[in-house]
C-alpha cells in the first residue's frame, strides 16, 4: 500500500518544461534575481531583459528598504548592464537557443538510454508482477472491448488520483502546511533513492548472476542514497546532482513501465499530455492557482525536483545564511518552500511542469523580496566565482521538470519493451520526442509564456510508435528479409 | 564469435558516420539540431512510404509471391521518391532558417552556412536510413544463430554492413549535391541525384548476387563522392593543401594589424 502510494506520489513529479534561465550577466550580487523565469529558449535574451527589467523595478522598490541600502550601488549597475546588454543579447539569441536545446537533449537522451538499456537487459522490468493499486482493472480479459474498457477505467482512475493529489497539494500550500509537504517530500525521496535503487541493484545482480553479500549492498545503497539526498535536497556538485536526477527519473520510469499494463500506459500518456495542456493553459487550473498563491506571498516555489543545467544559487545562499533572525525566518520559510515546491513537483504531475514554468516566469517578482536581504547579498558577494560567471553570458542555464524526463522515458521504454519493430520503433520514438522537445522550445520562444512540455513530444512519440510498429516495421522487415535497401 | 560479428559489422556500417558526427557535428549545437531534425524528416517520409506499401499489400493477393515482391519494389521506389521529396522540403526549411539566423546575427551572416547544413542534413538522412536498415540485423547478430541455414547467403551480415556504409556515405554526398543543385536551380543535377538513388536501391534488389550489387554500388558511391567534393568547392589543389597541412597566409592578419589601436603611452 505504502509502496503504491509512494509510487504514485513520486509519479507526480512530472512537470512541464521549465525553461528558466539563470543569467549571470548582471552583477552577481543578486544571483537569484538573475535567475530568469521560464523564458523561451530562442528568445531568451528578450525575455531575460524584460524580466531583468522587472527585477530591477522590484529591485528599485526594494532599495527603499533600509536593509537594501548597502547594495544599492550594484543594483544600479544591474540596470545599466541590462540596458547595454539588451541590444547585444538579441543577436545572440539563437546561438544560445541552440545551446540550450542541446543542454536538454543530452540529459533526456541519457535518461532514455538508461531506461532502454535496463529494459533490454534486466527482464524484471518487463515481467508482469501485478499492477499498481491505481490501476485495479486487469487487462487479461477475454474480449478486446473488455480490455479497452478496463484500460480506460484504469487511466481515468490514475488521472483522478493525480488531480486529487494536485488539489491536495494546492490546499496544503494555501494553508501553509509546509511541514507536511516537507515531510512527504523527504519520505518520497528516501524511498526512491534507497528502496527502488536497492531493487534495481538486486535485479541487475540477478541478471548478470553476480554473487553479492548483504553487507556490501548495504554499504553501496547507503552511500548512494545519502549522497543522493544531499545532492538533490541540499548542495552538491552540479554534475552529480544532474546525474542523480537522471537516475531517479529513470528509476521512476522503470517502475511505471513495469507496473502499468500496455493499453493503460498508452492511454495514461495520452491523457497526461492533454491534462498537462489544459492545466497549464487554462486560467482555472490548480497549477495556475498554485503559482498565483506563491506570487501573492512572494515566495519562491521549490526548484529541487527540476533538472537544472547550472547551479541554483538560491538554495546555496539560503542554507549558508542562518544568522539574522528575520533572515532565518525567511530562510526557513524558503527552505520549507523548497521542499514544498519539491513535494508539489513530485505530487502534481502535469501541474508541476506548468506550475514550474509559470512560476519560473514570475520568479523575478518573487525572488526580489526574498533575496534582497543584506546577509544574502553579502553571502553572494563572498562567493568568488561570481565575477567570472557574471561576465560570461554563455553560462545561462535551462531547467526541465523531472516529470518530463519520466514520461519521455516511459514512452521510449514501453516502445522498446513491447514493440514488435523493436529497435526501429524505439529509435523512431526517441527522435520524435527530441523533435517534440525542440518544437516546444521553439514555441516557447515565440509565445513567451508557460507552455507544457509533454503534449507535443508525447503526441509525436505516440504517433511514431503506433505508425512505426504497425506500418514501418512490416515494410522494413520485408526489405531486410530480401536484403533490399531503400 | 557473435560479439565479434556484431562489433565488426557495427564498425563497418557506422564507423565513417560516427567519425563524421564526432568530428564535425558533435561540438556545434546548431548542427546537432539539424542532424536530429533531418532524421525526423526522413522518418516521416518512411512513414508515408510504408503507409502506401501497407495499403497496397492489403488490397492485393497475399498468396502471390511474385506480386508481393513487385509490390515491395514499388514500395521501395515510392520510398526513394518520398525521401528525395522530403530532402527538398528539408532544404526549404533550412533555407528559411538560414535567412532567419542571418537576420538576427550580429554580423548579418548566419552561424551556419547552407553548405554545412547540406552536409549535416545528408549525414542525418544517411545515419537514420542506415540505422533503420541494419539495427535489427545487428541486434540479431549478437544472439545465437547460424547465418543462411536455410540456404541463403552466409555473408548476409557483412554485406549488409557494407551496404549500410555505402548508403550512409551516399546520402551524405547526395545531400551536398542536392542542396547545391536546389540552390543553383540545376534541375538536371537534381534529377541525377534522384536517379542515382533509385539506381542504388534498384541494385540492392539484385541481392544476394553480391558481385552485381555491391560492386556497382561502391563505384556509384565513389563517383558521387567525387561529384560532391567538386560541388562543395573542393579541387585537387585544395586536397593537396589540406594534406600538406601548410599554414596559409591569412590576409586578415594584415587587416588587423592595420586597424590596430595605437598603444597608449
Amino acid at each position: 500500500m505504502t509502496f503504491n502510494r509512494v509510487t504514485d506520489f513520486l509519479a507526480s513529479e512530472f512537470s512541464l518544461l521549465t525553461m528558466s534561465e539563470e543569467s549571470e550577466e548582471s552583477v552577481p550580487l543578486l544571483p537569484l534575481q538573475q535567475e530568469s523565469m521560464a523564458s523561451a529558449l530562442f528568445n531568451t535574451d528578450q525575455n531575460d531583459n524584460s524580466e531583468r527589467r522587472r527585477h530591477d523595478n522590484s529591485g528599485r522598490r526594494r532599495n527603499d528598504n533600509p536593509e537594501s541600502e548597502t547594495n544599492g550601488q550594484p543594483q544600479n549597475n544591474i540596470q545599466q548592464v541590462v540596458e547595454q546588454d539588451e541590444e547585444e543579447d538579441e543577436e545572440l539569441t539563437l546561438k544560445y537557443g541552440a545551446k540550450h536545446v542541446i543542454m536538454l537533449f543530452v540529459p533526456v537522451t541519457l535518461c532514455m538510454v538508461v531506461v532502454v538499456a535496463t529494459i533490454k537487459s534486466v527482464s524484471f522490468y518487463t515481467r508482469k508482477d501485478g499492477q499498481l493499486i491505481y490501476t485495479p482493472f486487469t487487462e487479461e480479459t477475454e474480449t478486446v472491448g473488455q480490455r479497452a474498457l478496463n484500460s480506460i477505467l484504469n487511466a481515468a482512475i490514475m488521472i483522478s488520483v493525480i488531480i486529487v493529489m494536485t488539489i491536495l497539494l494546492v490546499v496544503l500550500y494555501k494553508y501553509r502546511c509546509y511541514k507536511v509537504i516537507h515531510g512527504w517530500l523527504i519520505i518520497s525521496s528516501l524511498l526512491l533513492l534507497f528502496f527502488f535503487s536497492f531493487i534495481y541493484l538486486g535485479e541487475v545482480f540477478k541478471t548478470y548472476n553476480v554473487a553479492m553479500d548483504y553487507i556490501t549492498v548495504a554499504l553501496i545503497i547507503w552511500n548512494f542514497g545519502v549522497v543522493g539526498m544531499i545532492c538533490i535536497h541540499w548542495k552538491g556538485p552540479l554534475r552529480l546532482q544532474q546525474a542523480y536526477l537522471i537516475m531517479i527519473s529513470a528509476l521512476m520510469a522503470l517502475v511505471f513501465i513495469k507496473y502499468l499494463p500496455e493499453w493503460t500506459a498508452w492511454l495514461i500518456l495520452a491523457v497526461i499530455s492533454v491534462y498537462d495542456l489544459v492545466a497549464v493553459l487554462c486560467p482555472k487550473g490548480p497549477l495556475r492557482m498554485l503559482v498565483e498563491t506563491a506570487q501573492e506571498r512572494n515566495e519562491t516555489l521549490f526548484p529541487a525536483l527540476i533538472y537544472s543545467s547550472t547551479m541554483i544559487w538560491l538554495v546555496n545562499m539560503a542554507e549558508e545564511d542562518p544568522e539574522a533572525q528575520r533572515k532565518a525566518t525567511k530562510n526557513s520559510t524558503y527552505d520549507k518552500q523548497a521542499p514544498a515546491n519539491q513535494t508539489r513537483n513530485e505530487d502534481a504531475e502535469a501541474d508541476d511542469g506548468g506550475f514550474s514554468q509559470e512560476w519560473q516566469q514570475q520568479r523575478d517578482n518573487r525572488i526580489g523580496p526574498i533575496e534582497s536581504t543584506p546577509e544574502s547579498r553579502a553571502a553572494v558577494q563572498a562567493l568568488p566565482s561570481n565575477s567570472q560567471t557574471s561576465e560570461d553570458p554563455e553560462e545561462r542555464g535551462v531547467k526541465l521538470g523531472l516529470g518530463d524526463f519520466i514520461f519521455y522515458s516511459v514512452l521510449v521504454g514501453k516502445a522498446s519493451a513491447t514493440a514488435s519493430g523493436d529497435w526501429n520503433t524505439t529509435l523512431a520514438c526517441f527522435v520524435a520526442i527530441l523533435i517534440g522537445l525542440c518544437l516546444t522550445l521553439l514555441l516557447l520562444a515565440i509565445f513567451k509564456k508557460a507552455l507544457p512540455a509533454l503534449p507535443i513530444s508525447i503526441t509525436f512519440g505516440l504517433v511514431f510508435y503506433f505508425a512505426t510498429d504497425n506500418l514501418v516495421q512490416p515494410f522494413m522487415d520485408q526489405l531486410a528479409f530480401h536484403q533490399f535497401y531503400i | 564469435m557473435a560479439a565479434a560479428v556484431f562489433f565488426g559489422c557495427t564498425g563497418i556500417a557506422f564507423g565513417p558516420a560516427i567519425a563524421l558526427v564526432l568530428l564535425t557535428v558533435a561540438k556545434e549545437p546548431l548542427r546537432v539540431i539539424v542532424l536530429v531534425a533531418g532524421a525526423f524528416f526522413w522518418l516521416v517520409s518512411l512513414l508515408l512510404a510504408s503507409l502506401v506499401w501497407f495499403v497496397s499489400v492489403r488490397l492485393s493477393d497475399r498468396g502471390d509471391a511474385a506480386l508481393q515482391r513487385a509490390l515491395l519494389g514499388f514500395g521501395a521506389a515510392v520510398s526513394v521518391l518520398l525521401q528525395e521529396l522530403f530532402r527538398f522540403a528539408y532544404f526549404k526549411l533550412l533555407k528559411k532558417a538560414d535567412e532567419g539566423l542571418a537576420t538576427i546575427s550580429e554580423d548579418g551572416r548566419s552561424p551556419i552556412s547552407l553548405r554545412q547544413m547540406a552536409y549535416v542534413s545528408g549525414l542525418s538522412f544517411g545515419i537514420i536510413s542506415g540505422v533503420f536498415s541494419v539495427i535489427n540485423i545487428l541486434a540479431d547478430s549478437i544472439g545465437p544463430g547460424t547465418v543462411g541455414i536455410h540456404g541463403d547467403s552466409p555473408y548476409y551480415f557483412i554485406t549488409s554492413a557494407f551496404l549500410t556504409m555505402a548508403l550512409v556515405l551516399l546520402h551524405t554526398f547526395w545531400g551536398v549535391i542536392f542542396f547545391d543543385a536546389c540552390e543553383k536551380r540545376r534541375y538536371g543535377c537534381l534529377g541525377l541525384v534522384v536517379a542515382s538513388h533509385l539506381l542504388t536501391s534498384g541494385l540492392t534488389f539484385l541481392n544476394p548476387r553480391y558481385a552485381a550489387s555491391l560492386g556497382p554500388i561502391f563505384i556509384i558511391t565513389l563517383c558521387t563522392g567525387l561529384w560532391a567534393f567538386v560541388t562543395a568547392g573542393g579541387s585537387f589543389r585544395s586536397l593537396l593543401k589540406c594534406l600538406s597541412c601548410k599554414q596559409e597566409d591569412d590576409s586578415r592578419v594584415m587587416t588587423y594589424s592595420a586597424l590596430r589601436v595605437p598603444c597608449e603611452d
